[in-house]
Order: C-alpha cells, then structure tokens, then sequence
C-alpha cells in the first residue's frame, strides 16, 4: 500500500473511531465504564 | 542496552496512570471521576493506585451486562489508540510492559531471543483476545473470563489491596492461588524472554498489533541508506526484522532499531512525516 494511501486510511479510522467513541458517550456508556471501575473488581484480583 | 529516555517515559506513564498514593496504604480504590476514561495500556481498574479504568475489563464488562449494547465508547477510545499509536503502547505506556522490561534487565542464566515455536504460540493471543474478552463474556454472562482466570495485572492488584486490607485476605481461595501461579509463571519467564506476557497472551497487544500498518506513527525504512547488515534486527527483543518489515504485528516501537542502525535509515514516522532522531550518524573513515 501506498503511503498516501495508508495515510487516507489511518485518518478514515482515527475519525471512525472518534464517531464510536462520541457516539458512546451520547448513550451514557462511560457511565457503565465508571460504574465498574469504581468498584473493587473481585473477579479481576482472584476472588469472584 | 537500557533505553534511559524510553525507561523514563514509561516509568512516568506509569505513574500518572496510578498517581492514587493513598490508595496504596488504604486498601481503598479511586472512585472519581477519571474511572469514566479507560487509561491505553494494561492496569487493571482495581489497582489501588489506579485513576482510570482498564480497557480490556470495561469491554469485557460491556460485552457481558445481561442487556447486549454495542460497546461503542470502549471500543471507539481502543480503536483511536490503535489508529493514532498501534503497538508504540506497548513499548512506551503500559504498566505492565514496563515491568516485564524491568524484569528482563535481571540477570538471568540465559536469555532467550526466540525458540523453537515461539512463531506459532504468538498467535495465542489473538484467541485470547477472540475468546477469553469477547466470545465468552459474551456467552456467560457477568464473568469477565481474561480477567478472572489471567490477567496477572489484576493479581498484582490483588497483591497490593490485601497488602492494605486484612478482610480480603480472609477471602482469597483456589481462584487466587491460580492468579498468583499464572503472575509468577510470567515474572520468572519475564527474567529469561522479554515481554512474554506481550508476545503470546496480551490480548490488548493483540488488538493495537491489527492497526500496527496503519496507525499514524509508523516505523519507516529509507531504502536507499539500508544496507541489510542486520543490525536491527540483532538488536530487535520482540525477534522483528525492522529493515524486512518495519510495521510487523509484533513490533512495539521501542526504538532499539531507530538508535542501533549505523547508517541512520530507520526513523520514527507521523502521517510519514518524520519525528525524532534517525539514530546513531554514519561515522567518517
């Protein structure tokens, strides 16, 4: 692959990937993120 | 050969990705604000130290909540990783890479580059990535399969919040001894092969390794000054032929081939815009 042609790429993903993200946050998925996270994940440190 | 500048960077990524001091000594985790934004690397959520969230657990965790939603925001920030930075996550902003190079640099009664089958068990990870983070999350519900039988991440939390607090202690059974046998499999096998967890387990390197070629920083080869001594990849831990295949799936950017080559031909690329050094310059007969 070209590099002009990888570039096009590289940039199609990163804005894709910014639209998923965004389009995460608008359904309040970091939410469900933090709800996990701030808890102790007891299957994570061997207990669950 | 230490890279000083990479060790700093990494030691100081670490740092910032666990600067809850407190929790260390409290047993208590962070529960702000930050946990909403998962960290690049691999530093699990329940580290005390800990100020953002582990991408592979959130999306573990989304994949496997009773209601199925699409894990767009997990996957978009991972994606945007990959894309910007492929497996330079690896070598410069993982925590747990950090400590497997820490490991490496112990001196050890051998060390091995690769091995007979070191080719074929690379491609392990990329079934644990497969099954282990999504198919079977996804399957049985509520059980976070890589994190709950593997991630020695999460073990070394363990570790470090029964250290602070006596009533997890009390509760550690079977599953526990099984982490702590899977940690000391990888820190002993750290001390003889570098990065082995990265090579053949890591599932989030699995993931950046598939936008490795395409990512925006790029290793680049200047065809005209290679010359095929094979410094580079004499020099190369993950055993990558940088002037052969300068964006392999395995490459983590460490740099080793930019600082090594003689002649100056490997370099650091954004968009194919050259960035930093080009390395060691030809010296003058």
């Amino acid at each position: 692959m070209k590099e002009r042609g990888r570039n096009i790429l590289t940039a199609a993903l990163m804005t894709a990937a910014a639209i998923l993200a965004a389009a995460g946050v608008a359904m309040g998925q970091q939410e469900q993120v933090l709800a996990k996270a701030m808890r102790i994940c007891l299957e994570c440190i061997g207990i669950g | 050969m230490v890279d000083k500048k990479r060790t700093f960077i990494q030691a100081v990524a670490a740092f910032l990705q666990n600067a809850h001091i407190a929790g260390f000594f409290t047993g208590r985790i962070y529960d702000g604000g930050g946990k909403r934004i998962c960290v690049p690397g691999l530093n699990c959520y329940s580290c005390p130290g800990a100020l953002g969230a582990c991408p592979l657990g959130s999306l573990q965790n989304a994949v496997s909540v009773w209601k199925f939603r699409f894990p767009c925001y997990v996957l978009g920030l991972m994606m945007f990783f990959g894309a910007s930075f492929g497996r330079l996550i690896c070598g410069f902003l993982c925590p747990f890479g950090f400590l497997q190079d820490m490991l490496f640099a112990v001196p050890a009664p051998k060390k091995l580059r690769t091995f007979r089958g070191d080719g074929y068990l690379r491609y392990l990870k990329y079934f644990v990535l497969l099954f282990m983070v999504i198919i079977l999350p996804f399957a049985y519900k509520y059980t976070p399969f890589f994190c709950k039988y593997v991630c020695p991440s999460g073990t070394l939390s363990g570790i470090l919040l029964s250290a602070a607090d006596s009533r997890l202690r009390d509760i550690m059974g079977w599953l526990f001894t099984w982490k702590v046998l899977v940690l000391a499999a990888i820190v002993l096998a750290s001390m003889a092969i570098s990065r082995p967890f990265c090579k053949y387990i890591c599932p989030l390197g699995a993931f950046y390794a598939l936008f490795n070629r395409v990512s925006a920083v790029r290793l680049n080869v200047d065809r005209e000054k290679c010359v095929n001594c094979g410094v580079c990849a004499e020099v190369c831990d993950m055993a990558v032929d940088p002037a052969a295949s300068p964006n392999h799936t395995e490459c983590i950017r460490c740099g080793k081939c930019v600082k090594s080559c003689p002649h100056g031909a490997i370099c650091f690329t954004a968009f194919s815009k050259p960035v930093g050094a080009r390395g060691v310059p030809e010296k003058k007969v």
